[in-house]
């Protein structure tokens, strides 16, 4: 190789390198300085146990989340957002079931898909019962795939 | 040669002479002094690159002006568009502009693309150009769309919560890439910021950019092509000024006198307030994403979001790059034949699209909560291999047994797919109502 050559290879790679460590600071800046997700372990107190009889789904829209009593006394709260794309769905008592409003997904009571598109079951937020009051940990969203019975708080 | 061309241009510019060489001089750096004859005849391209071009600049001035008032902030994004559309002066008028050359400006991208298909433009010397054309038309497409969140109302917000969501469905890298666009596991007031950042700096720059090289390579190339490229008889070379310039005048007078008028009679929609907790029903993607909603309807979301669209647009940029029997430059349709062929295409798609959409309806689905791969298989996987078979003894058929060309082959595939995104977009758009369920367009 000609010392030319080699010259002009050697400025070629630092080029390349110059170039990724631009892309990479110009990355690192955007996805830090945005992410302000907050992490928190606080629980929100939604509702007092008497005032949500057993087999009743209750909108909480502020918090994104419906407070369900399963039938048999246990508590969840299922995250608004379809799993399928995002949209919000809306409980509907006369069917029994969660529809989403933009490809028709369906849930029941559990957070279970009914019928696709979604494919999963409904995201959930931890539930504490404590001195009778329901308390709901709004700072994390769990994922899951199907219903278990670990998924339910009784009080 | 240079002083007589110029002597001759003067005439028709009866200004000082310093306006004359202004103008004579901008016009110059888009084109050559003289163009072929042959490549003027409007029906060659119906002047429609152009027209983008043009809608380009009306889209950065109105843009300019808009941004004079309009604040990315959560708080405050919808009032001041409602203030742009109640209490400034021709506001509403300016956000009509903007709004309806914003929607033309992706059907005459398109219609542009399909030109330069259908008169095979696309090969040596041409083929870097339609990659770069390609790209020009994404972004484009990403311009229009992340004008589309700035609204900050149902509409906007909805139809950005679904489209970000498809990227989740990108294997390994989807979660990554919804989070970095999104700036956050939901649409909010990072979303906001960003997609303002993409509409108004990243998009418009790279699109200039891009744009500018994309008119080097037209000149480059010899000018637009024509029937039969250097062998075309006719091998007249006339003046840009006139011949040239008084046309695309004409054609450029139509376009804003068309879409002043829209402006004019048409309001830009703008619906309540976003409300994160409450999606309408139906909430739509915007109507050039519909037809990806309406495969989403039939197929599992990373087929229908990511594989098929992306196996779409690999096959746009691979197409020139490929070996054709015959180059027949700046022929519509390749010849007689390959134009009925389309025709025909055409005819199937459009009957056939539908009953496939409809016999979904009928079919309960088959996997019932079948989750994760099993539902990738059976709802992705099965049917898009089914089609691809199809497809692939169809092809079979016309090459070995009708003796149609590659050239004519191609351009029917691309015929049927395109028809086909067509058809699945217009169902999304008049006959999707409620619950997303079908029905007649005037129950919408
Ligand atoms: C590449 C070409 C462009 C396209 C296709 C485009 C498209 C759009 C669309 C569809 C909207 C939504 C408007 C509505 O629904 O009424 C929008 C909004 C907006 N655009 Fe653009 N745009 C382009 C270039 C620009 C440029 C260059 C700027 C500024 C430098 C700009 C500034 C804005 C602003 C401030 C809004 C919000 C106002 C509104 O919603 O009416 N745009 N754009
Ligand atoms: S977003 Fe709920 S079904 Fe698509």
């Amino acid at each position: 190789m000609t010392r030319r050559g080699f010259f002009y290879r050697i400025w070629k790679w630092l080029a390349v390198i110059a170039g990724l460590e631009i892309a990479g600071i110009s990355i690192a800046f955007i996805f830090t300085g945005k992410r302000k997700e907050q992490k928190s372990d606080q629980l929100k107190v939604l509702a007092r146990i008497e005032d949500i009889p057993p087999g009743t789904v209750f909108p909480y829209r502020i918090g994104q989340l419906y407070l369900v009593r399963l039938k048999n006394g246990g508590f969840m709260a299922l995250s608004l957002k379809c799993t399928h794309l995002g949209c919000s769905i809306r409980w509907y008592d006369d069917s029994q079931k969660f529809i989403c409003p933009c490809h028709a997904s369906e849930f029941d009571m559990r957070g279970n898909v009914n019928k696709p598109p979604a494919p999963r079951a409904l995201d959930i937020y931890k539930v504490v019962v404590e001195d009778g009051l329901i308390k709901v940990d709004l700072g994390k969203r769990i994922k899951r795939t199907k219903f278990e019975k670990s998924q339910v708080t009784f009080a | 040669m240079p002083n007589k061309q110029i002597k001759e241009e003067n005439n028709y510019f009866p200004e000082s002479v310093r306006t004359r060489n202004v103008f004579r001089n901008l016009i110059l750096h888009l084109h050559p002094v003289k163009v072929r004859r042959a490549s003027l005849k409007f029906t060659h391209t119906f002047g429609l690159g152009g027209m983008v071009a043009l809608l380009f600049v009306l889209q950065v001035f109105t843009g300019l002006i808009l941004r004079f008032v309009y604040l990315p902030v959560v708080d405050h994004a919808y009032e001041s568009i409602l203030q742009i559309n109640q209490s400034v002066f021709f506001g509403q008028f300016i956000r009509n502009i903007h709004h309806w050359s914003g929607m033309l400006m992706v059907i005459l991208t398109f219609l542009h693309l399909l030109r330069v298909f259908y008169t095979e433009a696309f090969h040596s010397p041409r083929r870097s150009n339609w990659v770069i054309g390609v790209v020009l038309f994404i972004l484009v497409i990403f311009s229009n769309f992340s004008g589309y969140l700035l609204p900050w109302d149902q509409l906007s917000f909805w139809a950005v919560t679904v489209m970000t969501s498809m990227l989740e469905y990108i294997p390994w890298a989807g979660g990554w890439l919804a989070q970095l666009i999104r700036g956050g596991s939901d649409v909010g007031p990072v979303t906001l910021l960003n997609f303002f950042t993409f509409h108004t700096a990243l998009l418009p720059m790279s699109v200039v950019i891009l744009m500018a090289f994309h008119f080097w390579k037209v000149r480059k190339a010899g000018g637009v092509v024509i029937p039969g490229g250097k062998a075309n008889p006719d091998k007249e070379y006339i003046n840009t000024v006139p011949h040239l310039v008084l046309k695309e005048l004409v054609v450029a007078l139509v376009l804003v006198g068309t879409i002043l008028l829209m402006s004019v009679f048409f309001n830009a929609p703008l619906l309540e307030k976003a409300n994160p907790a409450l999606s309408p029903n139906p909430a739509k993607a915007p109507w050039y994403f519909l037809g990806i909603q309406e495969l989403l309807m039939h197929f599992h979301p990373f087929f229908a979001a990511i594989l098929i669209p992306l196996l779409f647009v690999g096959m746009l940029f691979w197409l020139p790059y490929s070996r054709f029997d015959k180059m027949s430059l700046g022929i519509w349709f390749v010849s007689e034949k390959g134009r009925k062929l389309c025709l025909r295409v055409l005819l199937f798609t459009i009957v056939v699209v539908p009953i496939l959409v409809l016999s979904n309806e009928f079919i309960p689905d088959m996997i019932g909560s079948a989750s994760g791969w099993k539902a990738m298989v059976l709802e992705g996987l099965v049917p898009f291999l089914i089609i691809l078979v199809v497809l692939w003894v169809w092809v079979i058929i016309l090459y070995k047994k009708k003796k149609y060309s590659k050239n004519e082959i191609v351009q029917a595939v691309f015929t049927f797919l395109v028809i086909s995104y067509l058809t699945l977009m217009i169902i999304g758009i008049w006959f999707r109502g409620e619950g997303m369920a079908l029905m007649w367009p005037w129950k919408v």
